[in-house]
């Protein structure tokens, strides 16, 4: 198989991650957008594995590690928007501005 | 790795047809999952791009990261974020303003960042090949060889960091701590 196959869908599904981050006001939806990130860089680190092929299997070791940080960050990150919730009644990332920079706030 | 003549891109093996297939489903699923206006939908098609990873990890010949990611994103993730959703009570069916106004900054932001990538990777690995055919890369014994002899440190310290996340998660869910003071 060609290495660039992989690759590019895991570049793709990056830049998928990257605009769910940006454009999603649901702070759940943020952390989905995030797993599709650490999934992408997941399927680089495996593709690049069988690619090298070294004796000790770094990358799909690394994958795997991954994975466990992965599930440790949505365990957190939810536990925190459930503390947004209970303490705003919202999780909308926008809504959440009290630590930002006084300036006028555009409703 | 290993130099050797690639086959042309013109003439794709049944494995890359399925993989390019596989790839396609991941892609769309992902697209559905940061456009649905359903947040739950979302969710479960987070299900089905997770799902077309794994299958691509096995075209890689990497059984055992394809089978935690089944496990873990599959039945772990997408089961933590659908009980976030209930949670903080996400509405059911279609929802008005689940994006925000600056989507056409991000989608330029996104389609950048992939046109960059895009190019790097293509004018850098068009010539790499992956030999697949011999064997696995990613067998059982293979990956545990390597996890628990040249990484036992670091799966050590990611259990010391679980324990600490789950300490954490329990520390910020419980309200019968003393010593916060309430809103």
């Amino acid at each position: 198989m060609h290495l660039v196959y992989p690759l590019v869908l895991s570049a793709l599904l990056f830049c998928l991650g990257i605009y769910g981050v940006l454009v999603r006001r649901n702070a759940i939806l943020v952390l989905m957008s995030i797993e599709l990130m650490l999934n992408a860089v997941n399927l680089n680190l495996v593709a690049f594995d069988a690619w090298v092929r070294d004796a000790v299997h770094s990358g799909q070791v690394f994958a795997l590690f991954v994975i466990t940080i992965a599930a440790a960050e949505v365990g957190l990150g939810l536990a925190i928007v459930l503390l947004l919730y209970r303490n705003r009644d919202s999780v909308q990332v926008d809504e959440a501005t009290e630590l930002r920079e006084q300036r006028e706030v555009a409703a | 790795m290993t130099v050797l003549t690639a086959p042309a891109y013109l003439s794709p093996s049944g494995k890359e047809v399925v993989f390019l297939l596989l790839g396609l489903v991941t892609l769309g699923s992902a697209l559905l999952v940061v456009t649905t206006r359903q947040l739950v939908h979302a969710a479960l098609w987070l299900v089905v791009t997770f799902g077309g990873l794994a299958g691509c990890y096995i075209m890689l010949t990497a059984e055992v990261v394809a089978w935690v990611q089944v496990l873990i994103y599959v039945g772990a993730v997408v089961v933590l974020l659908l009980f976030g959703l209930m949670l903080t009570h996400a509405p059911i069916g279609p929802h008005p303003d689940v994006d925000s106004g600056n989507k056409p900054v991000a989608a330029a932001v996104a389609l950048a960042t992939a046109a960059t990538l895009v190019t790097l990777i293509v004018d850098a690995f068009r010539t790499a090949y992956l030999p697949l055919e011999e064997a696995t890369v990613g067998s059982a014994r293979a990956i545990g060889d390597g996890l628990f002899r040249a990484f036992v440190l670091p799966f050590e310290v990611l259990s010391v960091l679980l324990l600490a996340a789950l300490v954490g998660a329990i520390v910020l869910s419980r309200q019968d701590i003393p010593g916060g003071e309430e809103d």
